[in-house]
């Protein structure tokens, strides 16, 4: 075994943008304690975009919101999160509200719930760059006329004065990466920016992000069940299952030499354009497990079909994301040895995708 | 479906010589009605004009961007509501404007799935109250019959038999979607018109349906049209594909034809524009972006519906509408200049888009 510890801090710029370290985001219900996130790390610099990738339940919208401070009273929220210098989970909440909209923005998935239907588009703009800059109503409202040009709204002058219905959902979402950028934020979260939308212009709003990215540097998180968004976006992707990281490596790594079986199944279990059809996709057996009761050891066990060659590992210790080998930015949390691994992606998986 | 080769050649079930079913110029316009006197001021063209057949044995995809009509021709199919002009021809028979009542025998012929899973089961009933409901509704079977015979039924769609008596909300997505398949399966329809029947589901469960179905298609020779916006799920289960835009039928072929040699622009733009799962090609892919928004279906487009934000478009296109014509075996467009057609000189027709 040539794993060795993971060491999340990247020594090129000294510490940076972006860093997680050990977050862990729990919810006591009358069921019992539902651990959306348990133990995650990661770091991102500004201008990269990471992808996280994983099943509604895998706590990858859950990680996010506690970036932003939004998970609400509720949850028990443990870890550390720095942002550019600051420490957000120990932080006055009045502290990373500042933060929120100034430096750290959002984009969600359903533009239609995420937007007050009270108020004109322009007017919700508007609100959110008059609190952090000191500027006229005029100004700001120019400011807003400007963003939904550049987010792509034809005649913005006479559009920031409609309400959000009177919007096609590609508008809206349009719309609100234009709030979301109002104040020039350095870590844009997007959370299934384009799920609710057709293909044609899921491809417009990527293009976009994209091109705001290269633009303003910013550093972006791409919240996706869609591999095919992944591919097209992030630099870095990160696998999350049941409320942990199962494997984070660079997306060229991800696609062609994946490490972990959760990520062998999500790439055979879709259907893919650009190769030959197959005659049966290869799905991933069994359920997302409850996260109230995660099965002992790796909670992927249930569904693992390499869990027998463990030696029983899979079902006692839970597996550590630990990097594939000295000096790689490859990581992975699972009981197979890289041999083993290697063998089965090679052998197995990667002829049938 | 048998090998990916011989999508177009269906496999031949019952009377041979007629198709399924066979649409023959399907309307639905929904009325606006404006005042105290619900004076009708003008209608929702949502499905304007549709004219193809189902094959037996065969699974026809229908796709489209929303508001394309591709929901509402799944309605007109079932008969859930009643098409404005046309006819729909199920085994040779004009089901088109049947009663409740005419229609009620015809409904163990034609079953439906739903989209999302949560709310097309009845929380208050049993998965065996609801999977045995056609049963006790049609009276197929005698009441002592009905429980093996649902226990059979949830073994077929892979759900333990055991649990008869659980209620919706104790089964996870994918295993609520399977109950839609078990009670859609109930009395052996002949046809299924599923309505974004995986969309719901996450990427991993979505494979777990979308195989279960073409078992349960190949066991029970059942003829699906499944309508879904993923394409590359489309291009999975298909053998033939629709392409609607704007209540009409763009162009219909067969799955490789379709997928490799694309011959409308709307086509064209649709599958350029699906996300390909590999990063290598992120910087040099092709991407045709249209311009504008879809046209509202109340007052679209005169001539070719598309011509408002088609690139290749001409001054005939807003004149004449062009016709769903056959431009190549079992592939019929509806196109003044259509791209990849044999005939054509064109010689963007050879770069389609990397797709294997």
């Amino acid at each position: 075994m040539t794993d060795v510890e993971i060491n999340p801090t990247r020594s090129r710029t000294g510490l940076p943008f972006l860093e997680v370290k050990d977050l862990k985001i729990h919810f006591p219900t009358d069921d019992g304690l539902v651990k959306s996130v348990d133990g995650l790390s990661f770091a991102l610099e500004r201008g990269k975009t990471l992808g996280i990738v994983g099943e509604s339940g895998s706590g990858k919208s859950v990680s996010s919101l506690g970036i932003m401070g939004l998970n609400g009273p509720s949850a028990r929220t443990s870890g550390e999160i720095w942002l550019d210098g600051d420490e957000l989970v120990s932080a006055e909440p009045d502290f990373v509200r500042r933060l929120r909209g100034q430096k750290m923005a959002m984009i969600f998935q359903d533009p239609l719930s995420s937007m007050h239907p009270y108020y004109k588009v322009g007017a919700q703009i508007v609100e959110a760059y008059r609190l952090y800059n000191n500027v006229t109503k005029k100004q700001a409202r120019q400011h807003a006329i400007d963003l939904l040009g550049r987010v792509g709204i034809p005649e913005p002058a006479s559009r920031v004065d409609a309400y959000p219905h009177q919007f096609s959902g590609g508008m809206r979402q349009r719309a609100m990466i234009a709030m979301a950028l109002a104040c020039d934020p350095e870590l844009l979260i997007a959370d299934e920016p384009t799920t609710a939308l057709d293909v044609t212009v899921q491809a417009e709003i990527l293009d976009l992000i994209r091109d705001l990215q290269r633009e303003f540097g910013s550093a972006v998180i791409m919240i996706t069940h869609d591999l095919g968004v992944i591919a097209e976006l992030a630099d870095d992707v990160l696998v999350m299952y049941a409320g942990k990281a199962v494997e984070h490596a660079s997306v060229q790594d991800i696609f062609r030499r994946p490490e972990h079986p959760y990520t062998w199944g999500l790439l055979s279990s879709m259907p893919r354009m650009d190769r030959e059809r197959q005659e049966r996709l290869i799905p991933v057996t069994g359920t997302p497990p409850s996260l109230i009761n995660l099965p002992p050891g790796c909670s992927f066990n249930p569904r693992c079909p390499y869990c027998k060659l463990t030696d029983g590992r899979a079902l006692t210790e839970v597996p550590e994301l630990l990097q594939i080998g000295p000096g790689q930015a490859h990581s992975v949390a699972c009981h197979l040895t890289g041999a083993q691994r290697k063998q089965i992606w090679t052998e197995e998986v990667e002829p049938k995708l | 479906m048998t090998t990916s080769d011989t999508s177009s050649v269906a496999p031949d079930f019952g009377t041979p010589s007629t198709p399924l079913l066979d649409v023959i110029g399907l309307e639905k316009h929904f009325p606006i009605v404006k005042g105290l006197l619900r004076r009708q001021t003008g209608a929702v063209k949502a499905v304007d004009g549709l004219d193809f057949t189902v094959r037996r044995g065969e699974t026809l995809g229908l796709v489209g961007e929303s508001g394309c009509g591709k929901t509402t021709t799944g309605r007109l199919l079932t008969r859930l509501i009643e098409p404005t002009a046309g006819a729909i021809e199920f085994d040779g028979r004009d089901i088109s404007h049947l009663s409740v009542g005419q229609m009620r025998p015809l409904r163990r012929d034609i079953q439906m799935i739903f989209q999302d899973p949560y709310s097309s089961l009845n929380p208050r009933h049993t998965v065996g109250g609801i999977v045995g409901a056609p049963f006790r509704l049609h009276k197929t079977l005698p009441s002592a019959q009905v429980k093996p015979a649902v226990q059979e039924l949830l073994k077929l769609v892979g759900l333990n038999p055991e649990h008869y008596n659980r209620y919706p909300h104790e089964f996870s997505g994918g295993q609520r979607q399977r109950i839609g398949v078990a009670r859609a399966l109930a009395l052996r329809p002949k046809l299924v018109i599923a309505d974004e029947p995986v969309s719901a589901l996450d990427v991993s469960v979505q494979a777990q349906v979308i195989n279960l179905l073409e078992d349960l298609q190949q066991e029970f020779s059942l003829t699906y049209v499944v309508i879904a916006h993923d394409l590359s799920v489309v291009r999975h289960i298909a053998d033939r594909v629709a392409v609607m835009y704007l209540g009409k039928i763009v162009e219909i072929a067969d799955r490789n034809g379709l997928y490799e040699r694309p011959m409308h622009p709307y086509t064209h733009a649709l599958l350029s524009a699906v996300p390909v799962p590999d990063p290598d090609r992120r910087e040099n892919r092709e991407r045709i972006r249209l311009r504008g928004e879809t046209p509202s279906p109340i007052n679209p487009p005169s001539g070719c519906r598309f011509h408002t934000r088609c690139w290749k478009a001409q001054e005939i296109c807003s004149v004449q509408e062009p016709p769903l014509a056959e431009l190549a075996p079992d592939h019929r467009v509806a196109c003044h200049f259509p791209e990849n057609a044999p005939s054509s000189e064109n010689p963007s027709s050879e770069k389609v888009l990397g797709l294997a």
